[in-house]
């Protein structure tokens, strides 16, 4: 299952375990990603707060958690290549988590209730 | 929010649309890489029908001009265009233009969008002891900026303009075949060759399909931004404002203290007795950060010394750089200093703020 944040950041659950990464269409708005600011490894995370930055050539974005948990992995490709988001920012996520308060899910947005999101901001 | 008569054209091509300076501006089409790109390698067009232009004519219009700006314009030939400031008691920047000389009674000003009611009421403050008049003629010009190595030539194939003729900031009045006023210069904001048309909206509208049809690349805001500060051009806003005066911004070139009487000057002829507390520095920050705007800079012991004014990772150079408003004290070459990017600090040094040679042509 997949969910969102209004904020643009996505989290595909697996078990207990969130990958973390932005939406098509906050890539597709970004434009070219030129860095991307992460978290280490054993950082904890906390839903809705920030956890770290998306560059475009214009500015830097935050990142906001959809869940809270302790990062166990972050995407190391992203360091050399941030372009890989705009390529297929939902294969390149950006950090997993491990979930410490699956019932967190219940507050985030299903896929149909996020491009109802998106549909507003394009107009 | 103001429109540019070209605005209809930007939303229609899928222009990425954002306010800035009171009006609502494209910031890129294809993408703001591709469009400074194609400025630097061959030729962009932007609208910057935002900007705001001001006609002060009449007798006394080159003691006016020479009052309010930074710039000597006595002894300029008709049809020259000069670049400076506009300066309050303190020295500070009310803002930063281009000045074109039509002739001894005649001056048109270009203005930042941003900045049109403060300076039009800043003008027609002073010109009261003055045999002139101050002519606010915002709305009736529109604006394009034709900027590239391949500027010369867009202009004679696609819009019939000899441009040929005009040295680097100079300027001729023209004609459109349906008899509207053009003011055409060879001025910009790029760091490249390149041209300015003023004209009345149906001329440049005009223009600026003919130049899509062209297949010239139109160019946003965005890359507007990367492309001047790549050449180490100010932004009123970032490098210049109201408490930044131009000796601190590093542009004493542009004010002419040898010249009496204008607005400003005891303020920079202190300023340059004692020397500035602070300057605006190019840096250059080592790892994968981006120095941002307002972004703090620090020594090397973590005391804030100066704050990011503008900074990007320069599409040109591939590296990231920025410019800051630092300690005069931390502002000599390769001075080593950091910034704050968020939770971390990164490495930084001292470097020549003209990051990119600019490709004039004189």
């Amino acid at each position: 299952m997949t969910y969102y944040l209004p904020t643009h950041e996505y989290a595909r659950v697996e078990g207990n375990i969130a990958y973390i990464g932005i939406s098509r269409f906050a890539a597709e708005q970004l434009g070219n990603v030129v860095y991307v600011d992460m978290p280490e490894a054993d950082d904890d995370v906390t839903a809705g707060e920030e956890f770290g930055a998306i560059e475009s050539v214009k500015a830097a974005s935050d990142l906001f958690s959809p869940v809270s948990g302790a990062v166990v992995e972050i995407n190391e490709h992203l360091i050399d290549n941030p372009r890989l988001i705009n390529e297929d920012p939902e294969a390149n996520w950006i950090i997993k988590v491990e979930m410490n308060d699956p019932a967190e899910l219940e507050n985030l947005l299903s896929p149909e209730a996020y491009a109802e999101v998106c549909k507003a901001e394009k107009h | 929010m103001k429109k540019t008569c070209l605005h209809p054209n930007h939303t229609a091509q899928g222009a990425l649309m954002s306010p800035f300076g009171g009006f609502d501006m494209p910031i890129s089409y294809e993408g703001i890489e591709a469009e400074h790109r194609a400025v630097r390698s061959a030729v962009g067009v932007f609208d910057v029908s935002h900007m705001g232009e001001v006609l002060i004519t009449g007798p006394q219009a080159t003691m006016f001009v020479n009052y309010i700006f930074t710039g000597d314009v006595a002894p300029l030939p008709a049809g020259k265009v000069v670049y400076g400031m506009m300066l309050n008691d303190n020295g500070g920047t009310v803002d930063d233009l281009l000045v074109y000389k039509r002739d001894d009674s005649e001056y048109f000003l270009v203005i930042n969008a941003s900045n049109i009611d403060k300076d039009v009421a800043w003008i027609k403050s002073h010109a009261a002891r003055y045999d002139v008049t101050v002519d606010d003629q915002c709305d009736f010009w529109s604006e394009l900026a034709i900027q590239g190595p391949l500027a010369e030539q867009t202009l004679k194939d696609v819009l019939g303009l000899d441009g040929s003729d005009l040295g680097f900031y100079t300027f001729k009045d023209l004609r459109s075949a349906d008899g509207h006023p053009m003011v055409l210069s060879r001025t910009g904001y790029t760091g490249e060759d390149g041209f300015e048309l003023y004209a009345p909206a149906p001329v440049i509208v005009s223009a600026w399909e003919k130049l899509m049809e062209a297949g010239v690349a139109p160019c946003g805001l965005g890359c507007r931004d990367t492309l001047r500060f790549e050449a180490g051009l100010p932004l009123y806003g970032d490098e210049l404002t109201e408490e930044i005066s131009p000796l601190e911004a590093g542009l004493g070139m542009f004010a002419k203290v040898d010249k009496e009487g204008f607005i400003g000057r005891e303020a920079l002829v202190a300023q340059k007795a004692d020397g500035v507390k602070r300057k605006v520095v190019g840096l250059e920050v080592e790892g994968r950060a981006i120095p941002r705007h307002g972004y703090d800079v620090l020594d090397m012991d973590g005391n804030k010394v100066g704050e990011i004014t503008t900074g990007y990772h320069s599409i040109t150079l591939d590296r990231n750089i920025a410019m800051a408003l630092v300690d005069a004290r931390f502002a000599a070459l390769d001075t080593p200093l950091q910034v704050q990017v968020r939770r971390k600090v990164f490495p930084a040094k001292v470097i020549k703020k003209r990051f990119y040679t600019p490709n004039y042509k004189k």
